[in-house]
Parts: C-alpha cells; structure tokens; sequence
C-alpha cells in the first residue's frame, strides 16, 4: 500500500535486494537458480532462538555449482547450551563469526531473487525473517520450495499423513548423510534430494516451474 | 572461509588417482570449484561430435557408459573413474558418447583449474597420460610407452631382509693399540681389507679404514710412524652376532659408519667376534639366489630342498616388495626352481637299483615350461626316453614309470601339488618314448579337436629339466615339421588363443565370474594372462623358433621379426609383466594361487593398471583373428 514510503527508510542493501524482483524474465524449471539452504540455529523457538549459521548452494539444470555457495557463523548473544549436542557450534569456536545483520545482509546479496529451497521450509524461513524484522526489515520476497512437501507429490510417497524427516529422505534415496546438521551439509543433502525429486515427477509426468509450487500452503514443521 | 561442501568434495577425490598426488592446497583449490552434476538414468552428458567442454568429469555415485556408434560400449565408469579427459587438449570435438547407465552424480572439474595446478605436479601430469592413452585409439604412441605404470610407486618394506640375519666375517683383522700406522697398513694390505680393529685384552676399542688413512695420513695431518690409537675412530660400535640385515643397514645410517663390530654379548666390554662391513652386506643380499643354488646342488634330502624352495618364496615376496623388474624375478625363481627339480631327480635315479636303461629327458609343462612359474602350484611334467626295440620297451617304460613316480613324490614333498588332471610323467599316457611322442604330436596337430589343442597349449611350452637334450631337440624338430605340413594346426590354435576376450572394465558385477566358489571373484589367469600367452605361443609357432618358451622373449622376439608391431607386442610384455607381478602379489598376500582376485579389495589404483593391460589383449586377439583368417572359422 504506501510501501514505497517506507521504501526510503530501508537501508541500501535492502533496497539492492529488492530490485532483483523488478526483472520480470519468465524462468523455467532449467534455466531458473534455486537457492537450497538450511540454517542452525540455538533451538525451535522461532521466537526466543537465534541462528546460528546459515548455508546455501546455488543450483540450476542438474548443476550444483560449488563455488556458488554460502556458509556464514553467526555471533551469539543468546546461547543454548543444550543444543550444541546436535550442531557442534560453540559460542567462542574457532569458525571465524559475523553478526546477524551482517550474515542477513550478505545472504540477500547471495540469494537475489532465486527461489529458495529448504527442507521444513517455513521453519527456516521464519527464522530468517525474524532476524529482518530484528532489523526492522520486511520479510524475505522469494518464492519459496519445501522438500518435504515436493516429496509428497511423488509417487515414493504412500503415507501423506507421516512426516519425512531429512534424515528418512536421506534413507530412501540412498544419499550418504555426511555433515549431517551443519547448516552447509544439510543444505548440500537437500539439494541432491530436491534433484532427486524432481527427476521422479518429471518421469511420472511433464511438470514444469508453476506445478512444483501447487499445493504448497500446508504447514511445515511448525 | 569455511567450505564444508567443499570439504567433502576433497575427501572423496583425495582417494582417487590423480588427486592424490596433489598436495592438500591444490585439491582444495579444485574441490571449491567443482560442479555437482546430477543425470538421471538414460541421460547424456555429452554426445560425439559435440564440442568438447572446459570440464572433465569424475563419477561420484552410479555408473556412466561411454560409447561409441550404434551403442557400442566402450567403457565403464564407476565411483571414482575420470572420463572425458579429452577437455585436456582442448580443441575438437567427443569421439564417444557419455550417458549416464544408471542414476549418477558426477563431479566437473575444469581442465583448465587442473591444468594450472598439476604442472608442477609430475605424478598427476603421468597418470593423466596414462589415462588419456588407454582412453584413445592408439594407445601405443611412443610419447606414452613406458610412462603407462611408471608413475605406480610401492614403497613397500624390504620383509626379507628383516627375518635373514647377517652373516660377517668371523676373523676379523687385528692389532693392538702400541702398533703404528705403518705396520697397521701393511697388515691391512696382506690381508687384503680395507678395515682394522685396534683390540685391547681381544675386546675392540677402535677402528682404522681406508678412509682414516687417505684423510688422516695422505693429506699429512699424522706421520705413518705415529701409533694407530692417533687416527683410529673410538669407540667402535658393537652388536651383538644376531643382527639381522636391516638392523645392520640401520646402524650404518644412523651412525654413518662402514663397519660395525660384533662381540660376544653386543657390547664394547665383550670380546669381538668378527666385523659386518657394508659391503658384507651388499654380498649378502646379491648372493642369495646363487647362494641357494648351490645348497640344492649339495643337498641329500628332500626335506633340505623343500627348505630350499620355501627360502626362494621367501625371497620372491623381497623380490617383489623390492619392486624388482618381474622378468629378472622369474628368471631367479626358475633358476630356483629348476635346479631343485634337478637335484630331486638326480636323487630319485641315485635311488634306483640301476641305471636309466637309455638316454631320457625330463620335461616340465606349461608355466614351468615357460619360466613364469612364481608361486607354488601344481606340477605339470613328463618323461621322454630313447626309442627301444620292442622287446626290451615294456621295461624300459616300466623303469622310467618307477623313476617318474619317486621323482612326482619328491616334488610334491617339496611343495609342488599333483596335478589334478594327472599330466605328470609317474602316468603312462605322459611317459613315452620319442617315436611314440613324436607320433602323439603328430595326431594332434594334424587331427585337431578341441582336447588335443587344449593339450597342445599345455605340452609344446616343455623345457628340458634334466637329461638329454638331444632327444628334446629332435621331438622339436618334428613338430615344426608336422605344422608346416598342415599349417591349418596353427588356426585352430589360433581359434584358442582368442576364445577368451578381455574383460571391458571393471564394473561391478560386469566380468566376474558368476557361479561357483569363485563367484564375484575376477579370474586373473583365464581372462588375462593366459590370453597373452596363447597369443604369444601361436605367433611364436607361426614363425617356427624354436626353444623360446617364455612369454615374455616370445613378445621380444616377435617384435623383432615383425618391427611394424613391435608397440603392439612391447605393450603386450608389459602386460603380461604387470598381470604376472599383480598374480604373484595376490597370491602371496592370500597364500594361494592368486587366480581369482576380488575386486572389492583392490584399490582404485590397481584397477586402473589391471585395466590398462586389458587393452593389448583385445588388440593382439585382433591380429590374431585377422593374420589367421579366423573370422571365416567362426
């Protein structure tokens, strides 16, 4: 509504990011760039918890390009101790660390306007978009893609009502799980799983970009 | 910044050839750029006549199949095998098609990335040589020859010389501490030695070399009349008299030194007992085989040349781990072998009640025949004796069927198995006189059926172990003859020599064998090494020489009778070289036989060189096939 009032409050990198959705050049399922990413954060609170590290890989066609990816610690003020069990981030590690508003200003230069897929997406997202709305920033634009639910639309899936774990997808593709639970690792697992799938629904049928996001207003994780 | 997929795309490359060459900085460089490709099954990844990409490939899961028109596969890819390398030379297009045979991902790596980072790098520089070459046409260009396993290090530890201990000298030369230079020289002159210990009461407090005496003397630092204890080196050091070898080799190293004394309890306090020199030590280990030799010679047990031989395995696992050339390895164990056999033999007709009635030779067959015999296996041999008139042939074959069986009983307590299928000289059919052999050969050769060539292939690789050679000569002759009267003979035995094609690649269940208790197990001897050694039998017969027997001066003298092959035949020597050296070392580390090979337990390395000589045998059974016109036998 009176969004471009407020447009001139925002701070540069912000603004950058937003132009990226001006371009209207229709993509399709192999020329478009998805952003597979994962973050870990200090527990499932999406209120009181904070990211802990962020990490992301570009994919486009059946290519994971390596050196289009992202992987970010961030600098805690708020420590769980209980769940460093799970991701092994220490509050003082030896991982060099930025802020969050650093990390979050840099994930937007890295993500532009791709779409964004995760695994528990909405999980994720809200974590992110509560780190904007810390900075006084709107939520993220991106079209957004979840692995589960894309899972759901095959025909490997016969119980639509259980829930698929990464762990449970790593298990029924056959994908080794390596740095299981770093941000990184599972977002590079999400990727091989997201080609996976949509290998299986372009054999079961002709999809194309818009079919992948029908169906997708179901609750994830939360 | 921290790359944890990059991190993991180095831990899987760093396993495979050529990556593990590279050091740590330069595979870390390459796993951060490399592209993740995903193909579904049926998809390609490039097709010929398609340009070629800046990127080479790696497979990380599934399979890829290269193939050439009409769907010809070509070859394999699994986890960790590089394909498309012709992004290396970076002009023109893919003579083969990539496609994915199941659901793959496949590592890109830019060539250009790996171009700057090995060309400081020697090793992966080779490997991708070799690779690129077994991945051409041709190849057998002469850049490549030589270079396909010369990047193969194996540094392996020299066992043998750990177990033998070193044998020194047990008079060691003397003087004693009031002796001048002088005299200490000239006694070392006498004598004959280029050391001497200075003693005090027969325990060693010092020594004098040669050395001490061009440093210390010539350059006149000390006069020839001052005493010994002037120039000696002191204290010595002692060992005591059950060093072995590399404890000795050691020693030497760590305290660069020549000599070292041995005394009583090892130390200087005891009384010395003998010297171990360097070039002691360098005897020691240059002499073993001839060593050996002459202990069979004076054996008188069969027990003593059972110990023999056992010592020669021994030796062989050094040989090997020493990575001596395998064509001078068989030459040693043959020698070995043969001189056993002989003195077996001899013992055998010592202890018969009278002497062989007529002149005879013994004959070993098959791989024995052919010097290429490494491991224990079984005995394969027969008896030729001298033409006898009819009355006097039944006992005459009665005397050397006795002498055959004492003879196949001594060799078999020595280790030398039975042969299952009774091809030894203790059963008639295998004990004949020269008309009868020379008659047997002739039916073979001339009424050919798939037996009598199987038999052939075993029995025209005989050696003369022992006896007269004469009588072998003459049975030569004759089958030369027979083959040039009916050369069709060398057809069929062609037919053989192609009868078992080499294996594609390896890959997965592809070329295993499928059934019995070798299942899933990969037959060294039928798929690869026998293959070269037909081939090499026939073309050999083809050209009538005669006595040359073993497979690789068979190649050797093919490609110099026929110069315009010779790459081919160099290539299939070296074949046989790796495939005999890879069955010996299989066998030793499995003790058995080494013929069947799991491939599981191969590395990715030994894969690649076993695949290497797959090639040769499919290009040698292609002149075989054409030289011998058998695509209109088959």
């Amino acid at each position: 509504m009176l969004n471009w009032l407020k447009h001139k409050d925002y701070p540069d990198f912000w603004n950058e990011y937003h132009k990226n959705f001006n371009s209207k050049t229709a993509h399709t399922l192999t020329t478009t760039r998805f952003v597979i990413f994962d973050t870990e954060t200090t527990g499932l609170n999406t209120q009181t918890d904070r990211i802990l590290s962020i990490g992301a890989i570009g994919l486009t066609g059946n290519v994971i390009d390596i050196t289009d990816s992202f992987e970010m610690y961030i600098t805690q003020d708020t420590f769980n101790p209980e769940t460093v069990k799970i991701h092994g981030i220490l509050k003082q590690g030896h991982i060099t660390k930025v802020s969050e508003k650093e990390a979050i200003q840099l994930f937007l230069e890295y993500i532009k306007d791709s779409i964004l897929v995760a695994h528990h997406t909405r999980f994720d997202l809200t974590m992110i978009n509560n780190a904007l709305a810390r900075l006084q920033l709107p939520k993220l634009k991106n079209k957004t893609l979840d692995t589960e639910i894309l899972f759901k639309k095959t025909k490997l899936c016969n119980q639509h009502n259980q829930r698929y774990s990464l762990d449970k997808l790593c298990n029924i593709f056959n994908i080794a799980m390596h740095d299981r639970h770093t941000a990184s690792g599972d977002a590079y697992i999400t990727s091989l799983i997201f080609l996976k799938i949509i290998a299986l629904l372009k054999k079961e049928r002709k999809i194309t970009l818009k079919d992948l996001f029908f169906g997708q207003n179901r609750r994830g994780l939360l | 910044m921290k790359n944890t997929i990059a991190e993991r795309v180095f831990d899987f490359l760093k396993n495979y050839p050529p990556f593990h060459f590279l050091t740590q900085e330069q595979l870390y460089t390459i796993s951060q750029n490399v592209k993740v490709i995903y193909l579904e099954e049926h998809t390609y990844l490039f097709k010929q006549e398609e340009r070629i990409h800046d990127h080479f490939y790696i497979v990380k899961d599934g399979a890829v199949g290269l193939f050439r028109s009409l769907n010809t596969l070509v070859d394999k890819c699994d986890e960790g095998d590089i394909f498309g390398l012709r992004a290396l030379i970076r002009k023109g297009n893919y003579i083969l098609d990539a496609q994915a045979i199941e659901e793959s991902i496949v590592y890109s790596i830019s060539s250009k990335l790996l171009e700057e980072v090995i060309q400081t790098n020697i090793e992966a520089n080779k490997f991708l040589l070799a690779t690129f070459a077994t991945n051409t046409r041709n190849p057998y260009s002469n850049q490549e020859k030589g270079t396909l396993f010369a990047n193969v290090n194996t540094l392996h530890r020299n066992t043998f010389d750990e177990v033998q201990s070193a044998s020194f000298s047990k008079k060691p030369i003397i003087c004693s501490i009031e002796t001048s230079i002088k005299d200490a020289a000239i006694i070392m002159t006498n004598q004959r030695v280029g050391s001497i210990i200075v003693t005090n009461d027969d325990k060693p407090i010092g020594i004098i070399t040669d050395k001490d005496l061009r440093t210390k003397i010539a350059t006149g630092k000390v006069l020839i009349e001052a005493c010994v204890a002037d120039i000696m080196s002191s204290p010595v050091i002692t060992y005591p008299q059950n060093i072995s070898v590399s404890e000795a080799q050691i020693a030497m190293l760590q305290h660069k030194i020549t000599h070292l004394c041995i005394t009583e309890d090892g130390t200087t306090e005891s009384n010395l007992i003998g010297i171990l020199s360097e070039h002691d030590l360098v005897v020691l280990q240059g002499n073993n085989p001839s060593a050996l030799i002459k202990e069979t010679k004076r054996a008188i047990t069969t027990d003593k040349l059972r110990d023999i031989r056992h010592k020669a395995h021994r030796y062989l696992e050094g040989y090997l781990n020493q990575n001596m050339p395998i064509f001078h390895i068989t030459k040693v164990i043959s020698a070995i072998n043969r001189s056993v056999m002989q003195r077996a033999i001899q013992l055998s007709i010592e202890e018969m009640s009278k002497k062989p009635p007529v002149a005879f030779s013994w004959l070993t067959l098959g791989s024995q025949g052919r010097s290429e015999q490494l491991l224990f296996t079984d005995q394969d041999n027969a008896l030729l004796f001298d033409d006898v008139s009819d009355n006097n042939y039944s006992e005459t074959k009665n005397y050397f069927l006795l002498l055959s069986e004492k003879i196949t009983t001594k060799l078999k307590q020595i280790g030398f198995e039975y042969c299952p299928a009774k091809m030894m000289a203790n059963n008639s059919k295998w004990c004949l006189s020269l008309k009868e052999w020379k008659e047997q050969f002739n039916n073979w050769i001339t009424v050919p059926n798939e037996d009598k060539i199987l038999l052939s292939t075993i029995f025209f690789d005989y050696q003369i172990i022992y006896g007269h050679q004469g009588l072998t000569n003459t049975l030569s002759d004759s089958i030369f003859e027979s083959i040039k009267r009916y050369e069709i003979f060398l057809n069929f035995l062609g037919l053989n020599a192609i009868k078992n094609p080499p294996p594609l690649s390896f890959f997965k269940h592809f070329l295993v064998e499928h059934s019995g208790i070798h299942k899933n197990q990969f037959d060294i001897k039928a798929r690869a090494i026998m293959p070269i050694v037909d081939a090499a039998r026939v073309l050999i017969l083809s050209h009538a020489i005669k006595n040359q027997n073993n497979t690789i001066l068979r190649y050797q003298k093919l490609a110099e009778l026929e110069p315009q092959n010779k790459d081919l035949y160099e290539s299939c020597a070296n074949a046989f070289k790796i495939l005999l050296r890879f069955r010996t070392q299989q066998g030793l580390s499995h003790g058995n036989s080494g013929r069947f090979i799991d491939l599981k337990s191969l590395s990715k390395l030994d894969r690649l060189k076993l695949k290497g000589c797959f090639k040769p045998i499919k290009d040698i059974q292609e002149l075989i096939q054409v030289r011998f016109k058998l695509s209109q036998i088959l």
